[in-house]
């Protein structure tokens, strides 16, 4: 276990010293693209900790990225709050959301909870258009701070927020609480009569992903400099986070990443092909799930255990 | 050292739907002592055991740990006051090592602490020590044996020095040997003054190592005592095999008809544990032929891997086709129809459309014929028709799950435990109904049963089934002259 600890480290640590050199070698076109894909990495890596370790399919994820960024869109353009004080309130924003959802929706078992995730996305999204005079409604609305104008140094802030954010989940789920949690998520009731109290830990992994979400969120939009539905909150974008957590593999946080960069990166490069694109990508991705259940990564995982 | 009662159970009543589980339940367990709760399948013992664990809630009654009732309580609550469970089936963490499945169990229920302390690893080194799983320590659960998996249970449920440990079929898929060291591990825990509750269907397995048994049926206790005592009471032997046997004179006129059902050296495993090993079987034309054996023989698989619900090495053959490539629909399909002992009633439809839904291949003159047939047999169902499946009496549910098999106009009707969990008089209308449809229809019986009584006058043929292996076969006279004895 340590020595696969480590190699993950070391493995990890080579991955991100390259990515800090890209900007180096790439278009500021290519870095732009890598920059979403980052922050899309966070969203993955946050999915996969309720869905690999949990076992709870959140299908709303962007209810959570929604919350966090239109709360710092809001502030910042109708206050002129700071950035940092606007992610930290998105941040809020997501968490409290996550547990006024997360509370009564883990009372219900079995599909129901995934069916309250879909249907509050859809809330958010109307509460948007009606609200339109102070989001923007469907237009979606623009934030006067953004954090660079340089290419290049919003790809290192970027990675930087992935790299912290991999630590952090990633150790979490290798700690105590991970064990607990993956434990509830496979087998409630063996879990429950071991002691632990499911339905908490299951809340506070709702909330973990939910601040992890938030601060994704907004930082994203003042990557962005504007907040609109179709880049934070509809469907088809938590459809894409859920594809790239399975992917990359469920229940390795890391691999949520990999897919995350995979499948956007994967898209732009395959832009030349039109409308074909996304069947492309798509295929991809069902011939992945189907065939390797376990994603990339935890197909090279599993892999190595067998050896 | 017997001591005070640790565990008192008082007027503990349970019910799912309309079927009474737990009705009325009392006992007590005391420090340092093994007790058994025995019962045939479907008498209420495993949710008497959920309902002390607290993973269900009974509707009345209390459960007193040192005297405080801790019915009602979360089961993570139940389990940190001192009760914890090993499950018959269990799901280790796969991805984790065998130390740290059981270092799992000795975690603090805190979102705060996110490293282990070093005194949780010695511990859970210790313990697995204990219970001789020294040597695989880092191996990983899907690497070991099932034996060693059954281990790594106990360890976890000891891990929190539990005052009483629950154990669901603490033998089932061990093989005598592996007994031998599962009842010394039981065994110390009491030593270790601990309470054990033994939860099994048969008293054989549990006699050699209970101080005290308790005899379910029907949700209630019908006899307490020594394991001896438990195993001479005139209600137990009732219960388990059904009073004094009838065979009935059968002529042979069915002997030689066409083999229909073909079942040639048929092995299932459950990932590393063998349920059937080698059984062969064979069912003839409008022949009634009943399978006898204990809970646990490997009836149920038998039945699953006919009706192609689980993978099997060998051959079943039906009417000289090979049953193997084809789907469960396609078998029941084609007239192999199963009512599993689970009933699998679809509980919020009516009685009327769980019925049709059997009959859904039928034309519609069709169904309304096989329909006044099925009521004919079952007039209670007539009655019933719009009621929802779920709250209908355990009897009644049993009723429609014939009903609506025989909806299906079956060649080979599958009967899996009709009698499971069922009173008496129940019982006569179930066995007068099985009766008239030999008489009156072309029908091919496969019966399950571990109620010998029950079984044996509907019997052309008695396959008995042990551990997985086909132990006896023979007509049913023979079987009351030369197996009742050693039976129970």
């Amino acid at each position: 276990m340590a020595i696969l600890r480590s190699r993950v480290l070391w493995i990890g640590a080579a991955v991100v010293v390259i990515a800090a050199l890209l900007p180096f070698w790439l278009s500021a076109y290519l870095l732009g693209v890598l920059t979403a894909a980052y922050y899309f990495g966070v969203f993955a890596m946050a999915w996969d900790l309720l869905f690999g370790f949990a076992g709870e399919v959140n299908f709303g994820p962007t209810f959570l990225i929604g919350l966090g960024a239109y709360t710092a869109a809001i502030l910042n353009s109708e206050f002129g709050l700071p950035i940092p004080v606007c992610v930290v309130a998105g941040a809020i924003a997501a968490v409290l959301g996550g547990i006024l959802l997360a509370v009564p929706a883990l009372r219900l078992r079995g599909p129901y909870f995934g069916l309250v995730t879909l249907v509050a996305v859809l809330l958010l999204q109307n509460f948007i258009v009606i609200f339109a005079g102070v989001t923007g409604g469907e237009i979606g609305m623009t934030v006067p701070d953004v954090l660079s104008i340089d290419e290049k140094v919003n790809y290192w802030y970027a990675l930087v927020f992935l790299t912290i954010c991999a630590v952090l989940l990633y150790g979490l789920s290798r700690s105590t609480v991970g064990l607990i949690l993956q434990a509830s998520g496979q087998d409630a009731v063996e879990a429950s009569a071991l002691g632990f109290n499911v339905t908490k830990h299951k809340i506070a992994a709702f909330c973990i992903s939910a601040l992890f979400s938030g601060t994704a969120g907004a930082m994203l939009i003042f990557y962005m400099g504007t907040a609109s539905i179709n880049t934070v909150i509809d469907l088809a974008i938590a459809v894409q986070i859920i594809i790239a957590a399975v992917l990359g593999g469920r229940r390795t946080i890391l691999g949520a990443a990999l897919g995350a960069v995979f499948l956007i990166v994967a898209n732009e490069f395959l832009r030349p092909l039109g409308q074909l694109n996304t069947f492309v990508v798509s295929a991809v991705a069902l011939a992945v799930i189907l065939f390797f259940p376990e994603g990339l990564l935890g197909y090279a995982l599993h892999r190595g255990e067998r050896e | 050292m017997t001591g005070a009662a640790r565990l008192q159970v008082s007027g503990l009543h349970k019910r799912f739907g309309g079927v009474i589980a737990v009705k009325n339940m009392s006992f007590d367990l005391r420090a340092g002592e093994i007790v058994g709760l025995i019962g045939p399948n479907g008498s209420g013992k495993s949710t008497v055991m959920s309902l002390i664990m607290g993973i269900q809630r009974a509707n009345a009654g209390t459960i007193t740990l040192d005297g405080i009732d801790i019915a009602g309580w979360p089961a993570h609550r139940i389990a940190r006051a001192g009760i914890s469970i090993v499950f018959q089936h269990s799901r280790p963490l796969q991805r984790q090592t065998v130390l740290e499945n059981i270092k799992l169990a000795l975690l603090p229920d805190s979102l705060l602490r996110l490293a282990t302390k070093t005194s949780v690893t010695e511990r859970a080194r210790a313990i697995a020590e204990r219970v001789g799983l020294g040597g695989v320590l880092h191996r990983h659960p899907w690497t070991l044996p099932f034996a060693d998996l059954r281990r790594m249970e106990v360890a976890k449920a000891v891990a929190r020095d539990p005052k009483v440990v629950l154990i669901d079929e603490p033998f089932a898929g061990l093989t005598a040997a592996e007994i031998k060291i599962f009842s010394d591990l039981i065994r110390s825990l009491r030593d270790d003054g601990r309470a054990v509750l033994l939860v099994d269907h048969s008293v054989k397995s549990v006699a050699a190592l209970a101080d005290r048994v308790i005899a379910m049926y029907l949700g209630e206790p019908i006899a307490e005592g020594s394991a001896d005592e438990v195993m001479q009471n005139e209600t137990v032997r009732r219960v388990y095999l059904g009073g004094a046997i009838e065979a009935v004179e059968r002529n042979d006129s069915r002997t030689d008809a066409a083999t229909l059902l073909d079942v040639d050296c048929v092995d299932v495993f459950y990932g590393k544990a063998q349920a059937l090993e080698h059984v062969d079987l064979r069912v003839r034309q409008d022949e009634f032929v009943s399978i006898v054996g204990l809970n646990g023989a490997g009836k149920t698989t038998l039945f699953n891997a006919i009706s192609g619900l689980v993978p099997y090495r060998g051959s079943i053959r039906f009417a000289g086709a090979e049953l193997r490539r084809r789907t469960a629909a396609a078998i029941a399909r084609g007239g192999v129809v199963h009512c599993p002992e689970t009933r699998e009633l679809f509980g919020y439809m009516s009685v009327r459309e769980n019925l049709d839904l059997g009959g859904g291949h039928l034309s519609a003159g069709e169904r309304q014929r096989q329909l006044a047939w099925v009521f004919e047999l079952f007039p209670i169902l007539e009655q019933r028709q719009a009621q929802a499946a779920r709250t209908l009496s355990g009897g009644e549910q049993q009723m429609l799950t014939l009903g609506r098999a025989l909806m299906m106009q079956p060649k080979l009707l599958i009967l899996d435990e009709p009698t499971l969990g069922l009173a008496p008089v129940i019982l006569g209308q179930i066995s007068k109904a099985i009766e008239r449809l030999r008489k009156e229809r072309s029908l091919t019986l496969l019966l399950a049963e571990q109620n010998v009584t029950f079984a044996l006058p509907h019997s052309d043929r008695v396959y008995l089934l042990d551990h997985g292996r086909i132990a006896w076969q023979g007509d049913p006279q023979r079987f009351a002259a030369e197996m009742h004895a050693g039976y129970l």
